[in-house]
């Protein structure tokens, strides 16, 4: 009876669940699914980045103390590589949001067009978040 | 986001179709969007100008009254923008009713939250000064 496999996928169902047949293993990545699920994460990664901004905003507001640890915390290495990753996420989501924008007018879709789009996009996020970061260092002087 | 100019008078009479909602959610999807785009570049500048200037610095930009409107704009349009996109997220992957809908009442609060917040502190650095904490 332990061999029987359910037929459905239920989650709530008591019975082992039906193997799936493998897809991540299987399926050869495309750039433009690659682009898809970055899109999702840096959307995510965007979402805390908000709240920190809330909570350097909270802290300005509290008062030059309060807004100093938050700075020294921010300028702190773990500080600057979190400030590095929703660097890259915010470019990259702002062109992968505008590669949408045209979908949604209907252009882009050839394949061909959809992968430079998709591997333009990528190069953005991580070229403009360097650019940016230099020029902070820059003006540290 | 109830916008119903965008509406034709049939599919008013007619009520919401098989989705059971509207084009409401869709054309605000994109509207935050298309108005993040410019907001967010000025943020990038915004956040470049303060980042040494230090507490003066940071509430001496807030008193501009521009900056300050931009700098609301920016937190309100995004906590709208970031609560429509989790929400998508929530009912594309929690399908079970007593997770899916906590989930879904936790991001509203977490964004309404967070932007109500934002917008409080930067008004209150914008309208009271540097010196009032």
């Amino acid at each position: 009876m332990s061999q029987v496999k359910a037929d459905a996928k239920a989650p709530t169902c008591a019975r082992r669940a039906a193997p799936m047949s493998p897809h991540l293993q299987i399926w050869r990545w495309h750039v433009t699914m690659a682009a898809s699920i970055a899109t999702r994460a840096t959307g995510v990664a965007l979402y805390v980045g908000l709240l920190i901004v809330v909570g350097g905003a909270l802290t300005l507001a509290l008062g030059p103390s309060a807004y100093g640890t938050f700075m020294t915390v921010m300028g702190s290495p773990l500080g600057l590589l979190v400030l590095f990753g929703l660097a890259v996420s915010i470019f990259y989501h702002l062109a992968a949001g505008l590669r949408h924008l045209a979908f949604d007018s209907g252009k882009g879709f050839l394949p061909a067009t959809a992968n430079a789009t998709a591997w333009a996009s990528f190069a953005f996020g991580i070229v403009a978040a360097i650019a940016v970061f230099i020029g902070a260092f820059m003006i540290k002087g | 986001m109830g916008d119903s100019s965008y509406r034709t008078p049939l599919s008013r009479a007619r009520g919401l179709g098989s989705a059971h909602d509207g084009v409401a959610r869709f054309i605000s999807e994109r509207a935050t969007s298309v108005a993040l785009v410019p907001l967010s570049l000025w943020a990038i500048y915004g956040a470049l100008k303060i980042s040494h200037a230090g507490y003066a610095g940071a509430t001496a930009f807030l008193q501009s009254p521009v900056n300050a409107v931009l700098a609301v704009l920016l937190i309100a349009v995004t906590a709208l923008h970031m609560k429509m996109g989790m929400q998508v997220i929530i009912e594309d992957y929690v399908h079970q009713p007593r997770s899916k809908i906590p989930a879904l009442l936790l991001n509203s609060a977490v964004c309404w939250l967070a932007g109500a917040l934002g917008v409080f502190s930067i008004l209150k650095v914008a309208l009271l000064g540097a010196g009032a904490h």
